[in-house]
């Protein structure tokens, strides 16, 4: 149980080459901290730092108290579940699961107890004397965490752990995942790719592009006020609709609409987000309209999201599942004034 | 995921279909172009064996697969003369000597030094193992004159060994492990390589060192390299007839199989039916230690270490 501290961190691998920018980001001791950005980002290589794996090339990682920059990975009192579970296939789960004990040489009776123990919280009691390739995926997954158990670690690193799951299966896991950190109440670190699971899992999460940290927040913060157009497209499924405006004073001009924003700014050139549940047959005082000619209609059973063109624009709707639309139609839909984003066009900074 | 791709894929057409027949037809041409190479390699061999148990005169007159129609007229009796006639027992013993520490040695050397290639970063570690790569190319008698000089000079002879109460094979296990060592550490140092990293990274935070690594990971998981390695090395210094008769010369209580093999057609001049007999007799050692490790060669051992 440990907070992780990342100061100015740099990662650069030849000198056109950096990975990670200047990344500070403070987590909290028993916190689900979320690193999620799109592949090549640089949030492995900002675990992989931590882990031990690689080197810092400027800044400290500190966990604790105690910086970390030149202590071996085996002495970080971390542990860390890899994308590709890394089990060592010629070993049996129990020895998989013994392996970083033994190691420690910690005494038989405890490696025993503990990877008892592990297998116990994992459900993975009846299989201890099998070899991993008589696992299924699923249960790969849990002898991966189990290995990572039983050190109980200071920090948890887990690196895309549910990329290599079936869909339903990479559900049924997110929730045990957040199940176990409750129970275990330690630091996890969680990379992934997928804006679903940081929005599920994470406490908090920190958004990074191209090896710049975008934003830390909350879900529910990075979710209704993100700081950049970056952010705000990558987080939301369907994403969020980018429609280019004039503003003058409070109102903002589209090709096909025009509405009032929740406050004042610079006349000039921007980037009007909203998201597709802001756009909806419900029309009411605190809505902007605008006519869409839908192109496409996707019925969910819960949802239903109209894609079309507004003017010249591409938006996305989310209606009433009972509203009766048709390809081709042109619906008059109300926008809600209070959830509008509005970005600079040349730094991308949200004004709004 | 791995349970679906490792069914054999049966085939979907229709039967008598074109595309039926087209399967069909390509499985057959490849059974008979497999079968066909398989019965040319083994025809020489057979050649042997059936030449090893007929009579000189039948040797000397007519080729051995007349030897196939009846009459039959085999017989053991080149296998018996040949046991009594030659020094095969002290042959094989020699063979023995020299071949198991001669495998011994390189495979060893060449896993740690393939390790250290394929997984320890060093600084001109790839120019290093290009060089040794490029060591294969150098033919091995251009090594004779200058590694006897070496041997002669550091008093590596049979008999000034045998006099310092040393076993006289030395030259011979030094000989083998140098000239073995280039190809062994090329095959395994590829092998190693292809082992999936996350395995090493999982390891070293884990907290095992290099040598725990070594002998608790990498050497579990590359049996089948190492077997097949095993294999080629041992069959290399096992029909070695050259290198024996350079660095020991034959010295009967040195001298292996292979050089005993050809003094019986030296002592016996034309009774090379001899020479069949024992050719197909020292083959035997060859074929059990292959029979005996191919079970080693086990597809996907690496099967459930990484991806679903």
């Amino acid at each position: 149980m440990a907070s992780v501290t990342y100061d100015h961190v740099v990662k650069r691998y030849t000198a056109d080459v950096t990975v990670v920018k200047d990344f500070n980001v403070e987590i909290k001791d028993k916190e689900f901290m979320v690193l999620v950005g799109p592949s090549g980002c640089g949030k492995s290589t900002a675990l992989r730092m931590l882990a031990g794996l690689e080197a810092i090339t400027e800044g400290q990682i500190r966990i604790g108290d105690r910086v970390v920059n030149n202590v071996a990975a085996k002495d970080r009192d971390i542990a860390m579940v890899f994308q590709s579970y890394a089990l060592y296939p010629h070993m049996s789960v129990y020895d998989n699961m013994a392996f970083p004990l033994q190691m420690q040489r910690m005494p038989k009776s405890d490696i025993d107890k503990r990877v008892k123990n592990a297998s116990r919280i994992l459900g993975l009691d009846n299989f201890l004397k099998r070899k991993p390739r008589a696992l299924s995926g699923g249960q790969r997954q849990r002898v991966a965490l189990g290995r990572a158990i039983v050190r109980s670690p200071k920090v948890f690193l887990l690196d895309e752990p549910l990329s290599n799951l079936d869909a339903k299966l990479r559900g049924q896991t997110r929730i045990e995942l957040q199940k176990l950190h409750r129970d275990l109440e330690t630091t996890f670190i969680y990379v992934t790719h997928d804006q679903v699971e940081a929005m599920t899992m994470g406490d908090r999460i920190a958004i990074m592009n191209a090896g710049i940290l975008q934003q830390v927040g909350t879900p529910g913060d990075i979710y209704d006020h993100p700081a950049n157009l970056f952010v705000a497209g990558f987080i939301g499924s369907p994403t969020m609709n980018f429609v280019p405006v004039t503003t003058s004073d409070s109102t903002a001009k589209a090709s096909g609409f025009e509405v009032k924003l929740p406050k004042s700014v610079p006349a000039g050139k921007g980037t009007l987000g909203f998201r597709p549940e802001s756009v909806t047959d419900r029309i009411s005082d605190q809505t902007g309209t605008l006519d869409m000619k839908v192109d496409v209609v996707e019925r969910l059973g819960s949802d239903q999201f109209l894609y079309g063109q507004v003017g010249s624009d591409s938006v996305t709707a989310r209606v009433d599942p009972k509203m009766k639309v048709e390809p081709g139609d042109t619906v008059h839909l109300g926008l809600d004034t209070r959830t509008l984003h509005l970005f600079d066009s040349q730094t991308e900074q949200a004004l709004i | 995921m791995s349970v679906a791709t490792a069914t054999r894929q049966e085939s979907l057409a229709v039967p008598f279909s074109p595309r039926w027949l087209a399967e069909r037809l390509s499985g057959a041409v490849l059974h008979v172009v497999v079968i066909g190479l398989t019965v040319a390699w083994m025809v020489p061999a057979i050649g042997l064996l059936i030449t090893s148990l007929r009579l000189p005169s039948d040797i000397a007159n007519s080729g051995w697969w007349t030897a196939l129609s009846p009459p039959f007229k085999f017989t053991v009796d080149n296998y018996s003369q040949m046991l009594q006639a030659s020094n095969l027992g002290q042959g094989f013993f020699n063979s023995f000597m020299i071949s198991i520490p001669a495998v011994i040695i390189p495979v060893t050397i060449a896993a740690f030094a393939a390790y250290a290639f394929s997984w320890m970063k060093f600084p001109g570690r790839d120019w290093i193992f290009l060089a040794l790569v490029g060591l294969l190319a150098v033919p091995l008698q251009l090594t004779f004159i200058p590694v006897t000089t070496v041997f002669v000079k550091l008093g590596f002879t049979p008999d000034h060994l045998t006099a310092i109460g040393l076993p006289p094979f030395i030259p011979l296990w030094l000989a083998h492990a140098g000239y073995g060592l280039p190809f062994s550490i090329y095959l395994l140092a590829n092998f190693f390589r292809a082992l999936p990293s996350d395995l090493f990274e999982s390891a070293e935070i884990d907290g095992a060192g290099m040598l725990t690594v070594f002998f608790r990971i990498v050497v579990p998981l590359s049996v089948p390299a190492i077997a097949s390695l095993v294999i080629f090395q041992f069959l290399w210094v096992w029909n070695d007839l050259l290198v024996a008769l350079i660095y020991v010369g034959g010295t009967p209580n040195v001298a292996p199989v292979t050089v005993s093999l050809v003094n019986l057609v030296g002592s016996y001049g034309q009774n090379y039916q001899l020479l069949t007999a024992a050719a197909f007799f020292s083959m035997i050692v060859p074929l059990v230690v292959f029979l005996s490790l191919q079970r080693y060669f086990v597809r996907g051992i690496l099967a459930g270490s990484v991806k679903g």
